[in-house]
């Protein structure tokens, strides 16, 4: 990012290239083309992007029922409500239990694949095409698919009809709270639509790590296997976990379609998105409401996202470059 | 920036050769290897069993891998279903994801190029005032955004489901940080020969950086077609529905209609998986450079 270097010298520079275009690069024009190109983007940014977020703490000291334009005042009455209302409070829980399972499994699951793949001699892209599939679906074909094929409560789904093999009885895997097998089916298809992709990162990560190395430890008498992974592999993705942890934690954070439809009748397992939207958009339309419980999560995960970056070193700096 | 992503697809030297395994090592790594490719492959599977099974088979008391005869006359059912207008939602969805990705491309395109390469003294102040906004998840100004977009009046429209999306500051910082890696000498060339700004970026910049256009336009794409929460707020009467959005409404509906159901969900995949086959290098080097999709 560099701002100041030669601006309206008028010759053309042949060997070494100046940083600022010599010829046209008259102030005037460049200001002008500078609006030109970034002009329609920024137009839209602040129009549905930034007015939105205003509107949205503006409308949060509202009581706005029904309404985009209110005229109560109620200050912070509708954090009051939201942060008191249970199913909000709830929904903090579910995504605190989902993120715990989700963003490790991911990580070993996604780490796991690509060390597989990686070692591979024959049918590596093959192999890799496999894994990477499930990221064209959609969550909700692929929630589809779980929810009435696989994990069906009654007999003929896939894994009721495996369990009865050994002779287990029919579950009901979303139907029922109790015991808590919901959270089998949500862990599941997330970790099918979202492993490949990471694996992705992690098999580019892995081929970047300098062969020396493991000559070097070789010669130093590390074993092949668990102490090469330990002392050199994972040390060396560090940069890489650090950015896939931070995606993942961000992606949980934001979940909201395998919820939605999975467990659309239920009253358990309900993420803040979902609460979110049946706030604003459902029966009762409270916008206010609504309004603040964004501002809340907006917070909570700039709050978690500047906290992981801090004690586990932004790596994605090091990672794009 | 393109020469930093490593290529995948490239195959380096197997790490077998320094771990030394022997036949059972590299027996056992295939077995896992393909047991969980196995794994992976199943979901794909049970989606072509149900949508070329009867009702009767699908549900029936004993499990049955392959459907008895395979009814290729499903096929046409989810467009005869009178309750849900299937073919219009598939519609809308392939005019919102093509229009969201040609969108995208131009306008965060125009803009990283903008912030890249034009000098202008408060750049780095609009550059600060897009990296504020990555802060903040779309997901959780949809309420906000649907209030405005529904004060707009653009509520079941292609103008609501398209335009809110198209200002993607991580797109725009992509392409900015893929600019600033572009080599300046061609640019400078295409200046001495009398271009602007603007000829530079059409006639130089664009045509030397397809790929890179290429690998956001495929996960734009994806992302596009697969996109679930915004289509369904915005897409209040079914004639607006998107194909997810129809999806899901098959979930809910109270009769289920298993291989009609799961019919639609293999049509509503197939493009994806085109769109995948064909540009899945671009996919890769796309997800290894930027690590992120949308």
């Amino acid at each position: 990012m560099s701002t100041t270097t030669t601006r309206g010298v008028a010759q053309p520079a042949p060997a070494k290239v100046s940083r600022r275009r010599p010829r046209r690069g008259l102030r005037a024009s460049s200001t002008f083309n500078f609006w030109l190109f970034t002009g329609p983007f920024l137009t839209g940014l602040i129009i549905f992007v930034f007015v939105p977020i205003g509107w949205s703490v503006w409308l949060s000291f509202f009581e706005a029922r029904f309404t985009v334009t209110p005229s109560e005042f109620v200050g912070f009455g509708n954090y009051q409500q939201v942060l008191t209302d249970t199913n909000f409070r709830n929904s903090l829980v579910t995504f605190t239990v989902f993120a715990a399972f989700i963003v490790p499994a991911t990580w070993a699951l996604s780490l796991g694949l690509a060390l597989l793949v990686n070692r591979l001699r024959f049918m590596r892209a093959f192999f890799r095409s496999v894994f990477f599939l499930p990221t064209a679906v959609s969550y909700v074909a692929a929630a589809l698919i779980w929810k009435m094929s696989i994990f069906n409560g009654v007999r003929f789904g896939l894994a009721n009809t495996v369990l009865g093999w050994f002779g287990v009885d029919n579950i009901a895997w979303l139907a029922n709270p109790d015991p808590p097998w919901y959270w089998l089916v949500i862990v599941t298809v997330r970790l099918w639509l979202q492993s490949g992709f990471y694996m992705i990162l992690f098999i580019a990560a892995l081929q970047n790590i300098p062969r020396e190395l493991y000559e070097a430890a070789s010669i130093d008498g590390a074993k092949p296997g668990w102490q090469t992974f330990r002392h050199i592999t994972l040390p060396q993705l560090r940069a890489t976990s650090t950015a896939v942890i931070l995606l993942l934690l961000v992606a949980a954070y934001q979940a909201f379609d395998e919820f939605f439809n999975l467990l659309s009748k239920a009253t358990w397992g309900q993420p803040p998105l979902v609460e979110l939207y049946k706030m604003a958009l459902g029966q009762n339309q409270n916008y206010g409401a609504g309004s603040a419980g964004a501002v809340v999560l907006t917070l909570l995960i700039c709050v978690v996202t500047l906290l992981q970056g801090r004690i586990m070193g932004f790596g994605r700096g090091e990672e794009s470059k | 920036m393109t020469t930093t992503a490593p290529d995948i697809t490239e195959t380096t030297k197997p790490a077998k050769a320094r771990r030394g395994g022997g036949v059972m090592g590299s027996t056992g790594l295939y077995l896992a290897t393909g047991v969980a490719a196995l794994l992976f492959l199943v979901p794909f599977y049970l989606i072509v069993r149900n949508a070329l099974m009867t009702d009767p088979e699908i549900t029936g008391e004993t499990w049955k891998w392959f459907p008895t005869s395979i009814q290729w006359g499903n096929i046409t059912e989810p467009f005869d279903d009178v309750t849900v207008d299937f073919a219009r939602s598939l519609w809308n969805s392939v005019v919102v994801a093509v229009l969201h990705t040609a969108g995208i491309l131009l306008i965060c395109s125009m803009a990283g190029y903008g912030l890249a390469r034009i000098p202008y003294q408060h750049a780095n102040k609009v550059f600060y005032a897009v990296l504020v906004t990555l802060m903040v998840p779309t997901a959780v100004t949809f309420v906000p955004s649907f209030v405005l977009v529904s004060s707009l009046g653009w509520v079941d429209s292609y103008r609501g489901l398209i335009i809110p999306g198209l200002f993607s500051g991580f797109t725009c910082f992509l392409f900015r940080q893929y600019f600033l890696g572009f080599p300046k000498e061609l640019e400078e060339a295409a200046r001495v020969d009398g271009l602007g700004y603007w000829g530079a970026y059409w006639r130089i910049v664009v045509p030397n950086s397809l790929n890179f256009f290429a690998a956001i336009a495929t996960i734009t794409f994806i992302n596009g077609w697969n996109a679930f929460l915004w289509p369904l707020v915005i897409g209040q009467d079914p004639s607006a529905w998107t194909v997810q959005v129809a999806l899901s409404s098959y979930m809910t509906n109270q009769t289920v209609n298993y291989h009609l159901i799961f019919m639609a969900t293999a049509i509503s995949i197939l493009p994806l998986i085109f769109v995948f086959l064909f540009l899945q290098r671009w996919l890769v080097q796309g997800i290894a450079q930027t690590g992120i999709k949308g």
